[in-house]
């Protein structure tokens, strides 16, 4: 009878509960290996987050033509992904607004509403003839002529489109820039 | 049967339209042809505009292209949304743009005009000012028990145009989808009108930019045919070029995007490398990736650049030589097939009444390509490729046919491309002239009229998804929610293109 007791798990458990625990204790880290750690982690955020951009590209009134050429960003040729450049779905995750067209008033209100939901601080580039200054579309009664006449601008890449590498470029002076702020 | 309809036609008075006629009708007459398209499904309605006197139909009956005309002293027309349904989305837009109501049209809500213009009726004889607030969009209602509505849009997820989407879901279903377009109207007809031709024609290359070189080629087209100009064959020859490239590099482009919605990321890299290597070759052989600009009323602008036709050549052998590959693995995907089979499925006689070209009418059985019927030069007539089943999977193969085909075209163009001129000067007169080049979405269709100092009177540019965005409607019904990418994808309306 008092052998079958023995071999119950449960007064086992309950032993463990007043009993010191089985793990180590954690080993104190020598100091010299801590700093060398935080310098690590630091190089690393600035090389991996620091010079890294979410792009939310938005559409404001374009041909399409600008867009064809932000895709082609993407590809495997160009792949901006390796200059921690990306795409994103949400302007809740970006930092870079990338907005195309001559902004035309039916679209004034959603990218005003993008705007708001993209967090500070936020770059936003104006890409394409249109987006500059409205373009061949400027004076038209549906247009008011670039995305400025909405949104403070930080940076304009001209072209009708302009071409991958001349947006990878304007993309890339945004991150250098991020970098030195 | 169409007999009765072209002879009832033929009793208006002839307008001088080159090289398809058009014809003024009276309001008798009008309603009579609305009739008759009522009686004959053979009529394929494929475009509805207006100018601020008159209405214009664009027809196509057996063999024959033409114009029907209605003048409008009240403003009022005979709809023809409830004899051909495509019309429903042309009358709201006439209505919007020129303030032309369609009488017993189907639909009578705003378009384009979403009560955020400075006035109405922007092309009317006279715009009204307007200040009020936008009204909130209405939507076609859906009852039933457990629906529930999903918004998405103007602006999307991804790199594409704005547009709204309304679905309206049962479960995982689809009940009914409402496209609410017109976000990216820029006034593009406005901006057009009273410009030399060579101005207006900037325009029609940026009305949507994947077709610049079709778009840019009809309106050239509908210039020298109002002129009574036959471009020179070289020019022809480099257009043909430009827009098999065109063609090309865009069915790539939807041909990877699909896949990669299915998931198949790698078809979609390896579609992405080829199509930079044509855009690239263009760029070399043209001066721009996109060749925009390079087509203008009277020829092309310049020449195909020394290093062009090799480039161009080592481009079309490095497509040509995988095609063949990604087709295979395409294929031989049970996972891709289960996505793609029997998803999207546009009945045969819906492409009919809609009228819908291009790889969207030929994959449900519509065999209607512009370079075969009617025809244009430089092309040499053959029978288009074709399928039945009408479902993504479809649309996807028949891409892969056509960029066989085109490569096929670019190649014979460069072997035998014709010396001489590449550009005519262009005559100041008036005239009157319809362009239809096939882009690669299918007909693009322009109409313009000159006046006498040789600028644009009235104009109407109709790209071709104007006859697509209804069928991406009837396509996604009973589909299940996560195939609307695909759906859409498969069908790729362009939104520029019909908000003008």
């Amino acid at each position: 009878m008092r052998e079958g007791w023995r071999r119950l798990l449960w007064p086992r458990l309950a032993r463990a509960l007043v009993s010191p625990p089985l793990t180590d204790a954690p080993p104190v880290p020598p100091e010299e290996l801590v700093q060398a750690l935080v310098a690590r982690l630091e190089a690393a955020a600035q090389a991996r987050l620091g010079r890294s951009l979410a792009i939310r590209q938005v559409d404001a009134g374009s041909c399409n033509g600008c867009e064809l050429e932000m895709s082609a960003m993407q590809n495997v040729v160009y792949d901006l992904e390796r200059f921690g450049l990306r795409f994103v779905a949400s302007p809740r995750h970006a930092d870079v607004l990338l907005v195309t067209g001559p902004l035309t008033r039916n679209m004034r209100e959603a990218l005003l509403r993008t705007a708001e939901c993209t967090p500070e601080p936020r770059w936003v580039v104006a890409a394409g003839d249109c987006a500059v200054d409205g373009g061949i579309f400027k004076g038209s009664y549906a247009v008011e002529g670039g995305i400025e006449a909405a949104l403070p601008v930080d940076l304009l890449i001209p072209g009708c489109p302009p071409t991958p590498a001349q947006l990878l470029e304007g993309m890339l002076a945004l991150l250098e820039a991020q970098g030195g702020r | 049967m169409s007999e009765a309809l072209l002879r009832l036609v033929r009793h208006g008075q002839e307008q001088g339209c080159r090289p398809h006629q058009r014809y003024l009708l009276d309001r008798g007459q009008w309603a009579a042809l609305a009739a008759a398209i009522g009686e004959d499904e053979g009529v394929a309605l494929l475009g509805l505009w207006a100018d601020p006197a008159q209405v214009h139909a664009a027809l196509l009956a057996e063999e024959t292209i033409f114009t029907a005309s209605c003048a409008v002293p009240e403003g009022r027309y005979a709809a023809l949304s409830p004899v051909r349904p495509g019309a429903v989305r042309f009358e709201r837009m006439i209505r919007d743009l020129w303030g032309h109501v369609a009488e017993g049209g189907l639909d009578q809500r705003p378009w384009l005009d979403h009560g955020r213009w400075p006035l109405t009726g922007p092309l009317s004889a006279r715009p009204a000012p307007h200040s009020m607030l936008p009204p909130q969009p209405v939507f076609l209602p859906v009852e039933g028990e457990g629906i529930h509505q999903i918004p998405v849009g103007p602006v999307h997820a991804g790199v594409i145009e704005p547009g709204h989407f309304r679905f309206h879901v049962q479960g995982e279903a689809v009940v009914r989808l409402e496209a609410r377009l017109g976000y990216v109207h820029k006034g593009h007809i406005g901006l057009m009108l009273g410009k030399p031709a060579q101005v207006a024609a900037r325009l029609a290359a940026r009305l949507s930019g994947d077709s610049t070189v079709a778009h840019g080629w009809a309106f050239a087209q509908a210039v020298e045919a109002a002129l009574g100009l036959e471009p020179p064959p070289r020019a022809l020859a480099l257009r043909a070029l430009m827009a098999e490239l065109e063609r090309l590099h865009n069915h790539l482009n939807d041909w990877g995007a699909i896949c990669n919605d299915a998931g198949f990321a790698w078809l979609h890299a390896r579609a992405g490398a080829l199509r930079e290597a044509v855009l690239r070759a263009a760029a070399t052989a043209f001066g721009h990736r996109l060749m925009m600009d390079r087509v203008v009323p009277g020829g092309v602008t310049d020449d195909l650049m020394p290093a062009g036709s090799a480039a161009i050549g080592a481009a079309l052998d490095a497509v040509e030589a995988e095609l063949p590959r990604l087709g295979a693995v395409y294929g031989s995907h049970a996972s891709l097939a289960d996505r793609l089979v029997g998803t999207g499925v546009i009945a045969p006689s819906l492409v009919r009444l809609f009228a819908a070209g291009g790889v969207v009418g030929r994959a449900s059985g519509r065999g209607f390509d512009v370079r075969h019927r009617p025809g244009y030069p430089p092309y040499v007539p053959s029978e288009p490729g074709m399928l039945e089943a009408g479902d993504v999977d479809a649309r996807t193969r028949l891409r892969m046919t056509e960029m066989e085909g085109a490569i096929r075209l670019a190649r014979g163009l460069i072997e035998a491309l014709p010396p001489g001129e590449l550009t005519l000067p262009l005559p100041q007169r008036g005239g009157e002239g319809l362009g239809m080049v096939e882009g690669f979405r299918g007909d693009c269709l322009h109409w313009v009229a000159l006046d006498e100092a040789g600028l644009v009177r009235a104009v109407f540019p109709r790209d071709p998804s104007w006859l697509l965005w209804p069928l991406l409607e009837a396509a996604i019904e009973g589909n299940i929610l996560a195939d609307f990418p695909l759906i859409n994808k498969s069908i790729n309306a362009s939104y520029s293109g019909v908000d003008l």
